[in-house]
């Protein structure tokens, strides 16, 4: 990745996952991570360009299943773990931005 | 100084499976909120999705008909974005390795054959539906997980009329191709809609605006010529054009800026570690291509060259799947392709506009219709009498076609008996044209047939009341 090369800006991956983090704990992570880039940053010291990327650690493909309908959850026991409910919908604070 | 405007879509279609595309929920539009949902679909912690090979067949084979490169091995990504319709935080799609490249889709504008050009089809998950109220959001889940493929179009439009006339003709292929039923009131076709506008012979494009989730193909229409002639006052202005996404205002037909939030775009995508890719064999894609169905464009040959109906007539049947069905199991019962052609567009049509096209269908099945139809054929009633007859049994909601017939006494009446009558009556009656006729004014002889019709108050047989009448004066 080229994310290690460039440094990880913790603050700004912290705001993208929505996650509050301190000053302090930013300096924190953003050394922790840092050392854990540069350790995978080893990698780069093979030459890797006659290996075909892959997307698994395993070779295992087409896992499907047929498209037959099956059991949904009980309608109750959803809304029972929904934040808040009307009319069987979700009920979430407003979105403003679309 | 002349300006151009190139324009993308990357279209959304809802495919036809039973089940969503990673769980076996049921794939329902208009079912009560929140009742076809699971663990998988509301992103529970270690709910595991598994494929639905339909999905995947059916995306295929919208590549096959549009001439995509079936991707020997596709890949799933996680797509990150926060927001309710997609209870997991992240949607599955594929980033880089899509299950379709390329392609192309041959269209008619106004006339002229243009091709345009696709980037690609990749298979996703479609999100969850919002509807915002007073002070808070509702979130309906039963869309989130459905099967949704995505068509991107390279940016090789020009024209709003460019742009109709694609969608026009992407909807019909998927139509007929059993990919999706392309409602756009039940969403199943939406497009965002990419603009931009340079100086004609600059190379570079001009900033792109983006217009997002249209489903209406008017709206789509009118947002094209609003951003083209927008962008092209900005440049002329001298100013220049903000990349940007724009929503549409269909009451004012107007787009207008949409704040996004700072790094809205940043989707952190990476490979999705719950999925295994997805390998196509050589084999499985000509499997898939002899069992594609026959595409408007070879069925509108087919009715010109095999039926003989009018390039006009074979456009307008094919336009609608569901007609041209209709039309064709007609024809296996009944023969007679023009006929036939004739009641569906004519009465056909314009009931269907009234009442309905399932109702009309339901009422006029092939064998009721093929059963008029043969009337005609046979000569049993005028084609006048068989718009009648239409009428009734729609009115009627059914009916036996030949009771009716006997009901009404529509039947045409050929025999010489009844037609000497009035051709008598009509030859007594108006000496004037009958001697104009004799003088060698042969149009005369119009006058006195319609004398005759109107006797029969329209069941004579028209070239039946000629010939006698020509017997009777020429003789």
């Amino acid at each position: 990745m080229s994310e290690a090369k460039e440094g990880m800006d913790v603050g700004y991956v912290a705001h993208l996952a929505r996650i509050d983090l301190t000053e302090e704990e930013t300096a924190l992570f953003q050394g922790q991570l840092d050392q854990v880039l540069h350790y995978v940053e080893q990698l780069d010291e093979l030459d890797v360009g006659d290996v075909e990327p892959t997307a698994h650690a395993i070779p295992v493909y087409n896992v499907l299943r047929k498209d037959e309908v099956g059991q949904s959850l009980d309608h109750a026991d959803v809304i029972a773990n929904a934040p808040a409910a009307t009319d069987g919908e979700v009920r979430v604070p407003k979105i403003i931005d679309q | 100084m002349k300006y151009e405007a190139t324009i993308g879509l990357e279209t959304h279609i809802m495919q036809k499976t039973a089940s969503k595309m990673f769980c076996a929920c049921k794939y329902e539009y208009g079912a009560a909120p929140n009742t076809h949902v699971c663990p998988v679909c509301l992103g529970y912690p270690g709910a595991l999705p598994v494929m639905n090979e339909k999905a995947i067949e059916l995306c295929c084979k919208a590549g096959l008909l549009l001439g995509c490169e079936i991707n020997p091995c596709s890949k799933w990504d996680r797509k990150n974005y926060f927001y309710p319709d997609m209870a997991k935080n992240y949607q599955i799609t594929q980033a880089d390795e899509p299950l379709c490249l390329g392609g192309e889709l041959e269209v008619d504008v106004d006339g002229e054959m243009k091709t345009f050009t696709l980037e690609r089809i990749h298979q996703e998950e479609n999100a969850a539906k919002n509807t915002h109220v007073a002070g808070a959001s509702l979130v309906d889940y039963n869309r989130a997980g459905t099967a949704l493929m995505e068509i991107v179009s390279n940016p090789c439009m020009h024209s709003s009329a460019d742009a109709l006339a694609y969608l026009v003709a992407l909807k019909q292929i998927m139509e007929y191709g059993g990919i999706s039923d392309c409602n756009p009131e039940k969403g199943q076709i939406r497009s965002d809609v990419n603009v931009s506008v340079r100086p004609v012979g600059q190379e570079e494009l001009g900033s792109k605006v983006e217009i997002k989730n249209m489903n209406s193909f008017a709206f789509i229409q009118q947002a094209i010529e609003y951003e083209i002639d927008r962008q092209t006052d900005l440049l002329e202005a001298g100013g220049a054009v903000v990349q940007e996404t724009r929503g549409f205002d269909s009451d004012r037909g107007e787009t207008f800026s949409q704040r996004t939030k700072e790094n809205a775009h940043d989707y952190r995508y990476f490979p999705e570690p719950d999925l295994m890719p997805v390998k196509i064999s050589a084999e499985q894609v000509e499997q898939w291509r002899s069992e594609l169905p026959e595409l408007p464009a070879q069925r509108r040959e087919r009715y010109v060259k095999e039926l003989s109906l009018p390039e006009y007539d074979a456009g307008v049947l094919t336009a609608d799947k569901i007609i041209s069905d209709y039309f064709d199991e007609i024809i296996m019962k009944a023969d007679h392709p023009k006929l036939v052609s004739n009641l569906v567009m004519g009465k056909g049509m314009s009931w269907m506009n009234e009442i309905g096209q399932a109702e009309y269908l339901s009422i006029m099945t092939p064998a009721v219709t093929g059963e008029v139809v043969g009337l005609v054929a046979k000569k049993v009633i005028s084609n006048n009498a068989m718009n009648e007859l239409v009428d009734i049994l729609v009115e009627r909601k059914g009916g036996d076609p030949k009771a009716i017939v006997e009901e009404k006494g529509m039947a045409q009446v050929s025999n010489d008996s009844a037609l000497e009558g009035w051709a008598d009556e009509a030859i007594a009656a108006n000496p004037k044209p009958v001697e104009e006729y004799k003088a060698g004014n042969t149009a005369s002889i119009n006058f006195l047939m319609g004398q005759v019709m109107k006797a029969s108050r329209g069941k004579a047989n028209p070239g039946a009341v000629m010939q006698v009448l020509k017997q009777k004066l020429d003789g």
